[in-house]
């Protein structure tokens, strides 16, 4: 049975804290997965993991993960772990991405170098 | 303790200064992330789900006060205000920048500590019995071997690229304190016929996906050839173990696909040609070097103190809470009016292991005043005090419980282990934490955990098996099905001398049937127990399995 | 295919090397190619008539080739001993110190870990056993 396609988007960690991120349509870098590039069919995927591939000095380990789509079309995690990621520990609510100033911890890959 | 010499001294500093240097080549593009993960993994930094962690070396679980200091120092400058305190008697930093790293490790080695070899295919800190040169039932110290043998393995240039990690532990005890069996080199202190003190090597332990336990591959070693047989041992493993499959790296895989008795023959033909070797085998360390490490571990001058201290019985009988305390969280030391605190990292509802900077350093101060200024960090991810005076038992409590530190919980059913999970652990299945709290929560009632008496729970999250869940006498291993976390039971485990796998008792349950599953477990050994003081284990053995599945499984 | 030494680059000047089976025939001055499963034991007899053994490190995490290394020494090879393949700058101090005389290398290599890195790497951290050692660890 042909899998049929999810929509896809890239993620990876930032290179200087560590921090989740995304790839969005500029081949760049966001916290926010409702920023990412949605990638709609295998052949853009690839075209998404290709941008990425050069960017060792960003980000590492750049990887498909899947999504769903919301009524307005944004992207969310369909995995537990996914989800997990976008937001932190489910023990310490006030770390990681989903405390209340997750922007004290600057991202290289977002911010454009060191 | 051991006091760095200048050779550790500059050893140290030169290894900061080159993962500096590394990770510059890293962000300059020399190194590619493929050639700079290992590297950095030397060094103890990983890459989890939302952060760096770094992973600091308590060389056989053993710190003084102002390295504690420097540890909780870290958290608050450089963290999230707190550490986690693992079963490898290491300490975690989870949200460590890469470009901090550098001046953490040299905070740390302002107080001779280190990240070297936490990680990596690399031999790994050394870990000992936690009650070492404190524990009244001691043939001899295992630390003045464990710290030869850290020094001996830091950057050891032939074993820095092994199939996988390796891990020794050595105890000085009958009673197996540091879970020897488990590790790919465990050393017990032995007496010869003549003596003699020297040590049983046990070789081929490990958890991860194939428990293992490990196996003897020589009755009694003499002391002065330990590092020519590790060296054997090691080169052996380098040669053959395989690494075609990463799951089947380790030397467990290695001593049972060989066999016990051709790996020994291969390793004592290692050892006797090194003993040939010109000049003697070239690890063979001086005695008098051997002697001055043996130096360092010289017991403090305790006080001659009447066993019984009068002080603190009037003052438990005023107070229950201390007397639960006492009874529970305190162990027999060899000098009379003596005792070795476990002061449990375990409170209610609280991640197993997790310190704040503020408790890190409530415990510095108690070791610096009560406990000739040295701490231990346990594999059961609790802090130990070695060496308090009895009389000193009721300040000691006072203090920890202000600090959110006095649960009497050490050795019972909310003593659980748990590794970080799928709230921080990249390679996590499911979340381990949540389960401990709740299981903690459950269980808070000191009564009624007094009453289940010795109990352990061990929780890993995924089957790397970081929480020792096989060798929990009920093991819990989170799991996914079908997009959703699910837990595997096992029963029977054993992490001490007598060690045994836990055994499966059946399909994995959903999170949320965990708890009530534990709950009617606990009740069926209570209905079952011959005595008071039978454990649930000792019942386990006896009835066998069934009627402990049975309730596992009877919502 | 630069060769590196303790003085830097040099260009590869290696007699033309011969495999196991030829080991028997092999003349004095020969360089063997020494495959990474090889009995090292057998070689032993013909140590005198190689002058030069070629360890290969199919990836810098395949660490095999420094035991090889020691062995062979410990054996009582005196020739020269070399490490080719991926071997990157961080393992330079422990190549030489299991035995190795140099370390061969890709062109590709060569380039993102240019010689200055590799002049570098020889002043890295020694282990403290080592130094002790060298003190007859007093
Ligand atoms: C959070 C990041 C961690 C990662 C990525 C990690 C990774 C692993 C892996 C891959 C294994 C399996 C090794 C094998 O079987 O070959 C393992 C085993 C183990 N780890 Fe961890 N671990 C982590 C944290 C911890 C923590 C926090 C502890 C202590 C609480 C720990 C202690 C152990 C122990 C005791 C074992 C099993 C013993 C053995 O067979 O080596 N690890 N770990
Ligand atoms: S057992 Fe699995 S989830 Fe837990 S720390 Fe180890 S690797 Fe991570």
């Amino acid at each position: 049975m042909a899998r049929t396609f999810k929509p896809q988007i890239v993620s990876a960690n930032d290179l200087a804290i560590g921090d989740v991120v995304y790839m969005n349509s500029g081949g760049g870098w966001t916290r926010k997965l409702a920023e990412a590039a949605i990638a709609h069919t295998p052949e853009e995927g690839e075209t998404l993991m290709g941008r990425a591939a050069p960017q060792q000095a960003k980000v590492v380990g750049p990887y498909l993960a899947d999504v769903a789509l919301d009524d307005d079309g944004r992207p969310f995690p369909t995995h537990f772990r996914e989800k997990f990621r976008t937001r932190g520990p489910s023990t310490r609510p006030d770390l990681g991405k989903q405390s209340a100033n997750p922007e004290r911890r600057e991202p290289l890959a977002a911010s454009g170098g060191i | 303790m051991y006091r760095y010499d200048e050779f550790d001294h500059d050893y140290v500093r030169a290894r900061v200064s080159e993962f500096r240097d590394q990770t510059r080549r890293r962000i300059d593009g020399a190194l590619t992330e493929d050639e700079y993960k290992p590297l950095r993994l030397m060094n103890g930094l990983y890459l989890q789900l939302h952060a760096y962690m770094l992973r600091v070396a308590i060389p056989y679980g053993t710190l003084n006060s102002r390295q504690m200091r420097t540890l909780a120092m870290i958290a608050e400058r450089w963290d999230e205000g707190y550490g986690h305190f693992t079963t490898r008697q290491n300490i975690q930093y989870n949200w460590t920048k890469l470009t901090d790293v550098g001046d953490i490790l040299d905070a740390l080695a302002d107080v001779e500590m280190h990240a070297i070899q936490t990680s990596g295919n690399t031999i790994r800190n050394v870990t000992a019995d936690h009650f070492a040169g404190a524990a009244a039932d001691e043939i001899e110290d295992p630390r003045p071997t464990a710290e030869l043998i850290r020094q001996w393995s830091t950057a050891h240039p032939e074993f820095a690229f092994l199939p996988r990690k390796f891990k020794i532990a050595v105890t000085g005890s009958p009673n197996d304190r540091a879970v020897t069996k488990a590790h790919d080199i465990g050393l017990r202190m032995v007496l010869s016929d003549a003596g003699a003190p020297g040590y049983e090597v046990i070789v081929g332990g490990g958890l991860g996906r194939t428990p293992m336990i490990g196996k003897v591959i020589r009755d009694f070693l003499p002391k002065a050839d330990l590092l020519p047989y590790l060296e054997a041992i090691l080169r052996v493993y380098n040669l053959h173990g395989r690494r075609d499959n990463k799951y089947k790296a380790r030397i467990k895989i290695l001593v049972h696909e060989t066999g016990i008795d051709d790996m020994r023959a291969q390793v004592e033909a290692e050892f006797e040609r090194q003993m040939r070797e010109e000049g003697g085998p070239l690890v063979a360390p001086d005695p008098e070097h051997v002697a001055r490490i043996a130096a360092y571990f010289t017991p403090p001058a305790f006080a001659a103190l009447p066993d019984r201290s009068e002080g603190l019985e009037s003052a438990m009988a005023h107070d229950a809470a201390l007397k639960t305390w006492v009874e529970n969280n305190t162990s027999e030391h060899r000098a009379p009016g003596h005792a070795i605190v476990t002061v449990a990292i375990k409170g209610t509802g609280e991640a197993p292991g997790d310190a704040t900077t503020a408790q890190m350093r409530v415990l510095a101060d108690m070791g610096e005043k009560y406990s000739h200024d040295e701490l231990r960090i346990s594999h059961e991810q609790n802090v130990i005090l070695p060496h308090v005076r009895k009389d000193d038992l009721p300040a000691v409590f006072s203090a920890l419980r202000k600090a959110g530190l006095a649960t009497a919980n050490a050795g019972l059913i909310t003593d659980i282990i748990a590794c970080p999970g799928l709230d921080y652990c990249a390679l996590a299945t499911a979340r381990s934490i949540p389960v401990a709290q709740d299981l903690s929560r459950r269980f808070a009632a000191p009564d009624r955990a007094k009453a289940i008496g010795n109990f352990t729970i061990k929780i890993s999250g995924c089957i790397n098996a970081c929480g020792h869940h096989h060798v929990g006498h009920v093991g819990i291993l989170g799991l996914e099905k079908s997009g959703i976390e699910n837990y595997q039971i096992t029963l029977g485990g054993d992490h001490t001398e007598t060690m045994a796998v836990g055994e499966r008792a059946g399909p994995g349950i959903s999170a949320e049937e965990v708890g009530p599953a534990i709950e009617r477990l606990v009740d069926a050994y209570l209905d079952r127990r011959e005595g008071e003081n039978e454990r649930f284990i000792d019942t386990y053995r006896r009835v066998g399995a069934d009627p402990f599945k049975e309730a596992l499984y009877a919502a | 295919m630069p060769l590196i030494t303790d003085t830097g680059f040099a260009p590869d000047d290696s007699p033309a090397l011969i495999d196991m089976e030829a080991l028997p025939d092999a003349g004095e001055g020969a360089a063997l190619d020494l495959p990474l499963d090889a009995d090292i034991a057998a070689i032993v007899p013909h140590f005198n008539r190689l002058a030069l053994i070629v360890v290969p490190f199919p990836s810098f995490a395949d660490g095999r080739g420094f035991s090889i290394a020691r062995r062979l020494r410990a054996l009582g090879y005196r020739g020269r001993l070399r490490a080719a393949g991926h071997v990157i700058t961080d393992q330079y101090p422990f190549a030489r110190f299991c035995g190795f005389d140099e370390v061969q290398i890709s062109d590709i290599l060569a380039e993102r870990q240019p010689e200055n890195l590799w002049l570098d790497a020889q002043g890295r951290a020694v282990p403290p056993f080592l130094k002790r050692k060298a003190r007859g660890w007093t």
